[in-house]
């Protein structure tokens, strides 16, 4: 996978927000409002409260003038900080949504070899998991960091103003509580190593365990699993004590600093005004009042801020590998010219096809196979031979490197992929079914068939039985990956949408592998009926699917080896005569 | 959430510590506005000069230290009995999920119960942990300062009073809205998450019907929905900031015009001002973090309401009871029995068989007619939900599941060892099987060459799940395990499936010159595994479609014909 080098990352995450570009414009200028307000209150507040100063001493009339102001500035940072807390959260979602449409468009685009080569956990982290991260930390950076900074400086500035001195012991004394944070973090770290490790085994305990229990109960493990679990447990215990406890330190002791700084400035406050000729400063009791809401303030924006650097180093983080995902090549394109491919006859020829998964293991070298419309073509051999790859270069999921494969004299690669594969119907050996209901399952090559066409269909393929007793028939819904169907049932479904939208040409790779021999045989009379001048290609271990087949062809290594019916085969008494004695006969 | 309190008992000293130092914290922090009003009133404006204003200062300091303290005791207690009623939370819930029947735990589901044990456990940990540490303080400190702000002043109080209220129906309010909305959002991801998942798993079907331009359409419909729904969250949560900064500020500017009227009459002094306007700046900060706690403990309550479900599951192991009398003379009987999974149609009817010790039985049928179900009846794994099951003429209800699977040896369909090594594995059947036992059982399941062909042998690592080995070693070695235990019934449920027609007839004839005579079940879709046996029951959903000898039943029963021939060619043809 192609690695993006940060910048790159960045720039990308900047493109992105383009088309929001005038909103953060806004966003940025109600930030500068609300922190304007946030820090000039508190002065407001001071000046009133030195308009109060003893008995008979209070200035109403200023302090009227004052209120009005306050009630303003108040009003304006109000509604600034909802607008820019809106606004940040519409940036932020859109965005998401953006991301998440492109990536999902690409999936579709995506060759097979990407997507075989990934585990499907690993995609979808990346769009999810990844996608929501990289959103917390847009969305912090726009509400923490701009405010957190601006805050930071207004208050410094502003303190400065305010009285010199104070504030440079404010400055200096403050970094101590980040320093105590970072010395805290530091030395928890490696105990939280160790609780993740000790808690990751406890999982893995647990899981290999509970995931066979049946097993732990059919041979009476209870007692020692308990023995095993508790062992686990109580180490456990004792390093998430260590971890959580000396974690938790940060807060009293960064709030300890805190005090500290508060009890400075008020010493060094209450001292100016005692001595006001000594510094060269003027000062009143106000003044102290609003040095003293700053100081509890200020550390604030620090410890927010390190906690949106180490989140936006996890978003970008996360953000690199979105774009990963979706920088990855597509599929080569249909030729513009490429031509739709109508009324199939069925003549599919491979000529001189070399074909492998990596380049550094070849596996299909200079294949030709020719089967004539309406032919039953069987595949056999052992595994690992290539009798799938056939099945992915014939549906186009991966294009052979050199050669070509036609159908009815077209190279396939000069049709579009989608005429293509609607010519035919495949059923494999891994079924898998979309969650939604039967009928919606059934009907996904052919939406717009009719109720009794479905039930013709399911009836065909010994589904029909099954079907009507689900709890809701046809109406059923099915779970995720088939939910809560058997395995065969699930096969019997795959083959009930090949019946109802009959394709000219035919795939089944081990399409009955799942159900029992008694079914099977029934359905091989609707197969029978419905191989019965299509072309169709059988991967098949079971001795009676391949014995009726028009050819064989037997493979081995990605070539093919032998190729005949079965009689002159088995009359050959070569590979397909072992192989036929050693898997079929008793 | 109130049943699990159960687990704090041990830890009943330290979680009344945490909070009671929590407390001293905060009383300590409640104090310092009214130091700093000292050091302006009397310090300042009083002319008690440098070295009061120094001693105060110094004061401030050591309020610091000893909270510090105090903080830091209240942390360790807090953390102390989290982590120990965790503790022992999930020591009990693996206990009960380990006695868990096998009906509970298809309905259950695995995945489910390890979210229970995992994520779901460390939830409630930190909710605890939370709690302890703030849910006496932030009350105290709000409440402190309120009245605190009443002893200044009665008139500053009721400003208070009336602040806090607001404060609080604003922020719960946005909470309570927020809460379910943001639930909806999360449930929209799911739905995201589906639609990504399913485009990979289901790559080539969709691909072979072109569905991809439906797929992107069905995607972006969810992933709109999820956009807006947490938009609309977010406009709503969006307020709390802005809500409760005007709230406090309208609060504040009330309270110190209070207070300027009243120092003009000489009641307040400029420095119980300050003190009043700080003590409102506290409530704010609580007020927040009074909020965050409560959505932490929100979500520990979900989570524990989740465990609660799994210890509120009926007690499953049978104990079994000695006055039970002996009900049938024959080895093992079924006596018109029926089971049902939760919910389900039928999976047995009326099944009536005899089987004597030492005899094989075979058990054959299409998919799903019911032969697992059977077997594992025997061993109590699931109830009948009619009719009886008697093993050595005893009801298995009456048994007692320890001893009845100590009868037991079972081989499952899914072969699966655990980690550790092969002999860690063989001893699951027999913890006290000695190495020579142990190969002896090797033997006879045809596993000597999976043995020797490892480094070590017996020694020899195995990966979680079995991964390292083949399915057909994997079989083997798991009916070796079963054999160790030298078990009066052997249970083998298709556990033959990956072994070649050689092993499988091997393996069959070594069952037979078992030393101790066990009586065997055999499930198996093919004839030839079973054929030997002494009686053959063959299942067609569910119920009984004929019990004889292979020879018997090739001439009674079509199904078991058809089913003998679907393997093999007509005989004589």
């Amino acid at each position: 996978m192609a690695q993006l080098s940060k910048k790159n990352v960045y720039k990308r995450i900047l493109r992105q927000l383009r088309p929001y570009r005038a909103w953060i414009a806004i966003t940025i200028i109600l930030a500068l409002v609300t922190v304007a307000g946030n820090l000039w209150a508190p002065i407001i507040f001071g000046d009133i409260i030195d308009l109060i100063i003893s008995a008979g001493n209070v200035d109403f009339g200023g302090m009227t003038y004052k209120f009005i102001l306050l009630g303003v500035v108040i009003a304006a940072t109000c509604v600034a900080q909802w607008l820019m807390n809106i606004i940040n959260n519409r940036i932020t979602y859109e965005v998401v949504r953006d991301i998440r449409a492109e990536a999902f468009a690409h999936l579709q685009v995506l060759p097979l070899n990407y997507i075989d080569s990934h585990s499907y956990g690993d995609i979808v982290s990346r769009n999810i998991a990844d996608v929501d991260q990289f959103a917390d930390g847009l969305l912090m950076g726009f509400t923490q960091l701009f405010t957190g900074v601006l805050t930071i400086v207004g208050t410094l500035v502003l303190m400065l103003t305010l009285n010199w001195i104070i504030a440079l012991i404010v400055f200096f004394i403050t970094p101590l509580s980040l320093f105590v944070a970072r010395f805290i973090a530091t030395r928890t770290y490696s105990m939280f190593i160790a609780t993740s490790r000790i808690r990751g085994d406890q999982t893995a305990f647990v899981e290999e365990m509970i995931d066979n229990l049946k097993v732990v109960e059919a041979f009476n493990r209870e007692e020692a699993n308990q023995a095993e679990f508790d062992r686990i447990n109580e180490d456990l215990t004792k390093a998430s004590l260590k971890s959580i406890f000396y974690s938790s330190l940060t807060n009293p002791c960064t709030r300890f600093v805190n005090s500290v700084v508060y009890a400075a400035v008020a010493l060094s406050g209450a001292l100016t005004l005692i001595f006001p000729s000594v510094l060269p400063v003027t000062f009143s009791v106000g003044k102290l009042t609003t040095l003293l809401s700053y100081s509890n303030q200020y550390t604030k924006p620090f410890n927010e801020i390190s906690g949106v650097v180490t989140e936006l180093q996890n978003a970008v983080a996360c953000a690199a590998r979105i774009y990963e995902l979706i920088d990855e090549p597509a599929q080569i394109p249909d030729a513009p010219d490429a031509a739709e491919l109508a009324n199939v006859r069925g003549d599919v020829a491979f000529e001189d096809v070399t074909f492998s998964y990596d380049p550094e293991k070849p596996l299909i070298k200079n294949l030709n196979i020719s089967a004539k419309a309406g032919q039953r073509v069987a595949i056999v051999g052992p595994t690992g031979c290539g009798k799938t790859t056939l099945i992915n270069l014939l549906m186009r999921f991966y294009d052979p490197q050199d050669g070509k494969i036609t159908v009815d004299g077209q190279d396939a690669q000069s049709v579009t992929r989608k005429s293509l594969r609607r010519n035919y119907g495949m059923v494999l050996q891994d079924t898998w079914l979309k969650s939604g209901t039967v009928r919606d399952n059934i009907t996904i090559g052919a939406p717009q068939a009719t109720d009794e066409e479905v039930i013709q269909a399911a009836k065909a393929a010994h589904s029909h039985n099954f079907i009507m007793q689900l709890e809701n028939g046809y109406d059923t819904v099915i779970g995720e990956d088939g939910g809560n169907l058997s395995q065969g049932q699930k096969q019997l479904l795959c083959i009930t949408r090949i019946m109802l939208c009959l394709p000219p040409m035919l795939i089944l790779d081990e399409a009955t592998s799942s159900i029992d021999t008694r079914t099977e045989m029934q359905i091989q009379n609707a197969f029978a009926k419905l191989m019965k001048g299509r072309t169709s290609f059988i991967v098949a271990h079971r001795l009676s699917t391949i014995k009726e087949a028009d050819i064989i062809l037997v493979m081995k290594n990605g070539n093919i080896i032998e190729q005949g019916t079965h009689d002159e085969l088995i009359a050959r008494g070569g590979f397909y005569y072992q192989l036929y004695n050693s898997q079929f006969a008793k | 959430m109130r049943k699990l309190l159960k687990y704090l008992k041990h830890y009943k000293l330290e979680s009344i510590l945490a909070p009671f130092f929590k407390l001293l914290e905060a009383a300590f922090e409640l104090i310092v506005p009214l130091i700093v009003a000292s050091i302006i009133d009397d310090g300042v404006s009083g002319g008690r000069g440098a070295d009061y204003v120094v001693y105060m200062c110094l004061i401030l300091v050591a309020l610091g230290v000893v909270g510090l303290i105090s903080s830091v005791t209240a942390q360790y207690f807090a953390a102390k009995s989290a982590v120990g009623f965790s503790k022992e939370l999930r020591r009990d819930l693996f206990a009960k999920m380990q006695s868990l029947s096998y009906s509970q735990i298809d309905k259950i589901g695995t995945s489910r119960m390890i979210t229970r044990m995992t994520s779901d456990v460390n939830q409630i940990q930190s909710g605890i942990n939370m709690v302890l540490r703030l849910f006496m303080r932030s009350p105290f400190i709000v409440f402190g300062a309120m009245i605190m702000a009443y002893t200044i002043s009665v008139a500053a109080g009721n400003v208070f009073a009336v602040t806090i209220a607001v404060l609080c129906v604003v922020v719960f309010g946005i909470m309570l809205i927020t809460i379910p909305l943001y639930k909806k959002s999360q449930s929209n991801l799911d739905k995201v998450t589906a639609a990504t998942r399913q485009t990979l798993v289901g790559v080539r079907v969709l691909r072979a019907f072109c569905k991809e331009e439906e797929e992107i359409k069905q995607f972006n419909e969810r992933n709109g929905a999820l956009c807006a729904s947490q938009k609309f969250a977010g406009l709503i949560s969006a307020l709390m900031n802005p809500l409760t900064y005007a709230i406090i500020n309208a609060g504040t500017i009330i309270l110190i015009y209070c207070g300027a009227v009243q120092v003009n009459s000489g009641a307040l002094s400029q420095g119980e001002v300050i003190a009043l306007y700080n003590y409102m700046a506290q409530i704010l900060i609580e007020l927040i973090k009074l909020a965050n706690l409560i959505i932490t403990v929100t979500k520990s309550f979900a989570c524990a309401g989740r465990v609660n479900e799994v210890f509120e599951l009926p007690d499953a192991i049978c104990p079994g009871s000695d006055s039970a009398e002996k009900r049938s003379g024959h080895y093992i009987q079924f006596e018109n029995v029926c089971a049902r999974y939760t919910g389900g149609a039928n999976a047995l009817t009326d099944i009536s068989f005899t089987a004597e010790k030492g005899q094989t039985i075979g058990v054959i049928g299409g998919t799903g007619s019911g032969k697992t179900t059977l077997v594992n009846l025997i061993p109590h794994f699931y109830d009948a939900s009619e009719g009886g099951v008697f093993v050595d003429g005893f009801n298995v209800n009456d048994v007692g599941d320890a001893k009845l699977r100590n009868m037991c040896g079972v081989v499952p369909q899914r072969a699966v060892l655990f980690r550790g090594t092969i002999r860690d594995n063989m001893k699951w059947g027999n913890p006290q099987a000695t190495d020579e036992e142990i190969m002896r059982a090797i033997e006879c399941a045809c596993a000597s060459d999976v043995v020797s062909a490892k480094d070590g042998g017996l020694d020899a690592y195995v990966e979680q799940g079995g991964k390292n080995f083949s399915g057909g070693q994997r079989q083997r070695l798991t009916i070796a395990r079963a054999l160790v235990k030298k078990p009066e019934i052997l249970i083998l449920d298709d556990s033959a499936s990956a072994l070649d027609y050689a092993t499988d007839a091997k393996l069959r004839s070594n069952l037979r010159d078992l030393g101790y005579n066990p009586t065997v079940f055999i499930v198996s879709q093919r004839t030839s595994s079973i054929q030997g046996a002494d009686k053959i029951l063959v299942l067609d959903n569910g119920r009984l479609a004929g019990v004889g000898t292979h020879e018997e039943l090739l001439k009674s029963c079509e199904l078991y014909r058809e089913i003998h021939y679907s393997q093999y060619e007509k005989e004589g043809a």
